[in-house]
């Protein structure tokens, strides 16, 4: 069943976002022949308990990642700058929820 | 008793169909459409259940939506012969739901727009919603096979030639569906053509199928007349509610 299907279709990465005001999140990823059908997939494969209100759709082999080997000099630097995180000050009470 | 008996003929329709489609459940041809096509059964089914718990209670004897679905044999189901249709290919499946879905959709909003009865008001509302969503899935499906390969194009013309002829019973009131039209329940079937040929015209444009004119017309569900598969899928479908009657899960 998959070889047949992912040899001859793409594959496509899923994104949904779960309400307005929030962003669309990564949900997964299916194979399709062309966008249309992808929507459509991934409307049947992730949407069927309700999670969200729209639905991305982009070819795998479009995304750029970054390269695992540079994963030390990519992230590592930031470890010891513990001043950026926002811990440094009191929210006064009036604020409320942040 | 009238309207009970159309009421019934509409649930027929959607039961019959939903468990058609549901056989494709483990076995379609790749996962993502192992779960559409179980969401569009369900989608009919449920309809089919509302629609029967209403006709039990316009029959008034006390009969409920397992009663009517599970206790009535192949001459006593009233579904139009296109739903009993056996799934054959991915083409046999795809056109079958676009020739329903395509009828249904302008019935529902017509009745949305137009019935007395509450209840089906209530189901069209949202079944409107999932015809739409089934003309758009078969829809695409009918142009890529028609517009496909040269075996997908064969078998895409293959299945005009085999259900083409089962689409006008869909547009023939019976007796018992005339009296709810004329009560005002439901609206009249032939109503359906105009909007029904204008999605078929588009799809099959797209698809490079030409519409077939004229020829052979199939009919006989509203009176109980069905082909043979229909009492094998009753008989798989009844067989546990008849051996253990009242099972509940």
């Amino acid at each position: 069943m998959t070889q047949a299907t992912s040899g001859a279709m793409p594959l496509w990465e899923v994104f949904i976002r779960p309400r307005n005001g929030l962003s669309h999140k990564h949900a997964g990823s299916l194979h399709a022949a062309d966008e249309v059908m992808a929507l459509q997939a991934a409307r049947d494969v992730y949407t069927r308990r309700g999670e969200g209100n729209s639905i991305w759709v982009v070819r795998s082999a479009d995304i750029v990642a970054s390269d695992p080997v540079q994963a030390g000099e990519n992230f590592e630097p930031t470890a010891d700058k513990i001043y950026r995180h926002p811990t440094f000050y009191e929210i006064p009470e009036d604020v409320g929820h942040m | 008793m009238a309207v009970f008996e159309a009421v019934l003929e509409l649930a027929d329709d959607h039961l019959v169909l939903g468990h058609r489609i549901s056989e494709w459940c483990g076995h379609a041809p790749m996962l993502e459409e192992d779960l559409a096509m179980p969401n569009m059964a369900l989608d009919l089914i449920g309809t089919a259940r509302t629609l029967y718990a209403h006709a039990g209670a316009l029959e008034g004897q006390g009969r409920g939506e397992d009663e009517l679905a599970y206790l009535r044999g192949e001459r006593e189901y009233r579904n139009c012969l296109l739903v009993e249709r056996p799934n054959e290919d991915f083409a046999h499946t795809m056109l079958r739901s676009l020739y329903f879905a395509a009828f249904m959709r302008p019935y529902w909003l017509a009745v949305l727009a137009q019935s007395v009865d509450e209840v089906l008001r209530g189901v069209a509302g949202k079944a409107e919603k999932e015809m739409a969503y089934h003309i758009r899935h078969a829809g695409e499906w009918v142009v890529r096979l028609g517009d496909g390969t040269e075996e997908s194009a064969a078998r895409m013309l293959a299945a005009v030639e085999a259900l083409h002829l089962y689409t006008e019973e869909l547009f023939e009131s019976s007796a018992v569906a005339a009296v709810a039209e004329a009560d005002g329940v439901l609206p009249p079937r032939a109503q359906m053509r105009a909007p029904w040929q204008a999605v078929i015209a588009e799809v099959f444009e797209q698809a490079l199928l030409a519409v077939p004119q004229g020829g052979p017309v199939l009919r006989g569900g509203r009176q109980g007349l069905h082909g043979e598969g229909l009492g094998h899928m009753l008989a798989e479908m009844q067989v546990l509610h008849r051996a253990h009657p009242g099972a509940r899960w």
